[in-house]
């Protein structure tokens, strides 16, 4: 299954692209401090507000430091909450998708109520709150992003469960006296890991522009700490008079998002053929 | 009809209860307490005047004795007062607040929906054309755009470059000295970048999704039947397939009241607009608990609202809800 399903996947253009992409950012990542030119927190008052040039390729903000360098450490964080938000999500929700759709009746019940109580939250007011009123810090902003977004996860796992669980082997595996857990595990789940796969990857732009809005707004990542969203905060407060503060990092969160979403539709596609349009 | 109405509003009561509930207990169990805003740097406050204080707030009692007594006090439309220095009512504080911002969501729903539609319906009709090509792409980088960074850019180049358009608040100082259609103009050119930025997600998304509705109809046999019946393609896309596949977008745009008043505490802060969202960021930042639970009771009872006028609209489009 996998070689076809990499056949597939390398035949998408744009989702190689995609792929190819994303690695690069996450070296450029864990590398940083070898190949950063300068100290991202470095203050240099002789370089403030300087334009892009060849000493500072991206310019320098108003306390002289390298854009290109806070850039660099900032794909740290944006890397790491999308991960982390989404993979905390992708648990609950599978999770709580698989007992309503494993189990129906009232365990359905109340679950899918849950998930209709939270998809009419204005979330963000929500996320905003919380994250205001805990520490500021970048763990309390990943495990509230999670807490906020399983809900299209649990509808997902729950609807690939109410189909898979009539199929004739699960049948079988109850016959013959397998467990509850045994069956959800090793029948139920790997049958479903496909769309969960592809709604995972589609959901961390969700959670990478979340934190940027968050840390945009003060709240999020503290400076000196560089985070791409605490970096347009400088940006807009110095609007008028350097561009680049503003330009590069929103740049940098529109390719990464835009990565995320094209690796996730390329993976749909490779996954299953028949849904490719 | 009639019944299937009532029917929807009376699932939304546990609805609504929930997230009050909800919003009730996570916003009470977060370590901190509104009254360390005035005492805690403060060092002639003593410890029996910040018991004092919280016993004026009935932040002494259980936590569900408070909500019960929030919950009663809702009944009538009175959400307490605001912690703030101030102490006005919250809910005279959103009045003055919520139409501002529920203009400009009206207004930028209605920019998404009469822009994604026929963006959304071409790319389907044209498949696979330069047109479709396009409007991918489109879609695809809008997705990808951070709201606050299209606002930041476009503020830089209408704003500051160009000097076209304003770049903060809803009025000009001179407001009052203009003629009424120099008011008018006014006011629209504060709300165009505005409107314009907080439509901008939803446009792709729900152009996208148009798209996918309609190709998904136009596969149907019912489609195939009605070109063989020799009807004109334009009565088959915009009579038989475009209705159907607009059921689904119905719904979408319900769902997509939270995600625009969650997007309003962006832009309002951005651009400087006294609306519910700079009010909602305001109070989390001063612990204000009777605003923050008014502001949120408030959008969810929006986003409500947004489900049911898709319901409403879902069962005037489609006779088979009515009948059930």
């Amino acid at each position: 299954m996998w070689s076809q399903f990499w056949e597939r996947f390398k035949s998408n253009k744009l989702g190689m692209a995609a792929a190819i992409f994303l690695l690069a950012l996450f070296l450029l990542s864990f590398l940083a401090p070898l190949i950063v030119p300068y100290d991202p927190v470095a203050i240099d008052v002789k370089a403030v507000l300087m334009p892009p040039s060849l000493e500072h390729p991206l310019g320098t903000d108003m306390l002289g430091r390298d854009v290109l360098s806070r850039l660099i450490y900032g794909s740290r964080i944006s890397l790491k909450v999308g991960f982390v938000a989404v993979g905390i999500a992708t648990v609950i929700g599978t999770f709580l998708g698989a007992l309503a759709g494993y189990y129906g009746g009232l365990v359905d019940a109340v679950i899918m109520r849950l998930v209709d109580i939270m998809l009419c939250f204005p979330s963000f007011f929500l996320i905003l709150a919380v994250v205001a009123f805990l520490e500021p810090s970048i763990w309390n902003i990943m495990i509230v992003i999670g807490l906020t977004s399983w809900m299209g996860v649990a509808r997902l796992v729950r609807a690939e469960f109410l189909s898979l669980k009539e199929r004739d082997f699960v049948l079988a595996a109850k016959a013959i006296g397998a467990s509850d857990l045994r069956i959800i595990f090793k029948h139920l789940l790997p049958n479903a890991m496909a769309p969960i796969l592809v709604s995972a990857t589609l959901g961390i732009p969700g959670a990478i522009l979340t934190e940027a809005a968050l840390s945009f707004l003060g709240i999020g990542v503290q400076p000196p700490t560089p985070s791409w969203g605490n970096m347009l905060t400088a940006g807009k407060d110095n609007l008028e008079i350097a561009w680049w503060l503003s330009v590069f990092p929103g740049l940098a969160i529109l390719l990464t998002v835009l990565a995320y979403n094209l690796l996730g539709e390329a993976i749909r596609d490779a996954l299953d053929p028949r849904l490719e349009e | 009809m009639l019944f299937y109405l009532i029917r929807r509003i009376v699932f939304m009561i546990p609805l609504f209860l929930g997230i009050t509930i909800i919003s009730f207990i996570v916003i009470h169990l977060a370590p901190g307490s509104p009254t360390d805003i005035y005492t805690q740097f403060n060092p002639k406050v003593s410890p029996e005047f910040q018991q004092r204080l919280r016993k004026l707030y009935n932040l002494d009692k259980p936590l569900y004795v408070q909500y019960w007594l929030w919950l009663k006090r809702l009944t009538h439309l009175d959400f307490g007062r605001s912690f703030t220095p101030d102490a006005r009512p919250v809910w005279v504080k959103i009045k003055e607040r919520l139409p501002i911002t529920i203009k400009i969501n009206v207004l930028s729903m209605f920019l998404i929906f009469i822009v994604a539609l026929p963006l959304g319906v071409l790319s389907a009709v044209k498949h696979n054309s330069l047109f479709d090509k396009i409007t991918t792409i489109f879609v695809f980088i809008g997705y990808a755009t951070p709201g606050f960074w299209l606002a930041l850019l476009l503020m830089l180049l209408f704003g500051i470059k160009l000097g076209w358009l304003p770049i903060s608040g809803l009025k000009s100082l001179d407001y009052q000295t203009l003629s009424a259609w120099g008011k008018f103009w006014d006011q629209a050119k504060h709300l165009i970048l505005p409107v314009f930025v907080s439509a901008f997600g939803g446009l792709a998304g729900l152009s996208r999704f148009v798209r996918s509705s309609m190709l998904e109809v136009i596969r149907q046999d019912y489609i195939l039947t009605a070109r063989a019946k020799g009807l004109p393609e334009r009565t088959v896309i915009y009579k038989h397939a475009l209705k159907n596949a607009l059921l689904p977008v119905i719904t979408i745009l319900g769902l997509s009241v939270p995600g625009l008043i969650g997007g309003s505490v962006i832009f309002e802060s951005i651009f400087a607009i006294p609306g519910m969202g700079q009010l909602f960021y305001a109070s989390v930042m001063a612990r204000d608990y009777p605003t923050i639970m008014g502001c949120l009771v408030i959008g969810a009872g929006l986003t409500l609202l947004g489900n049911l006028l898709a319901d409403i609209s879902y069962a005037l489009v489609d006779p088979r809800i009515r009948v059930e």
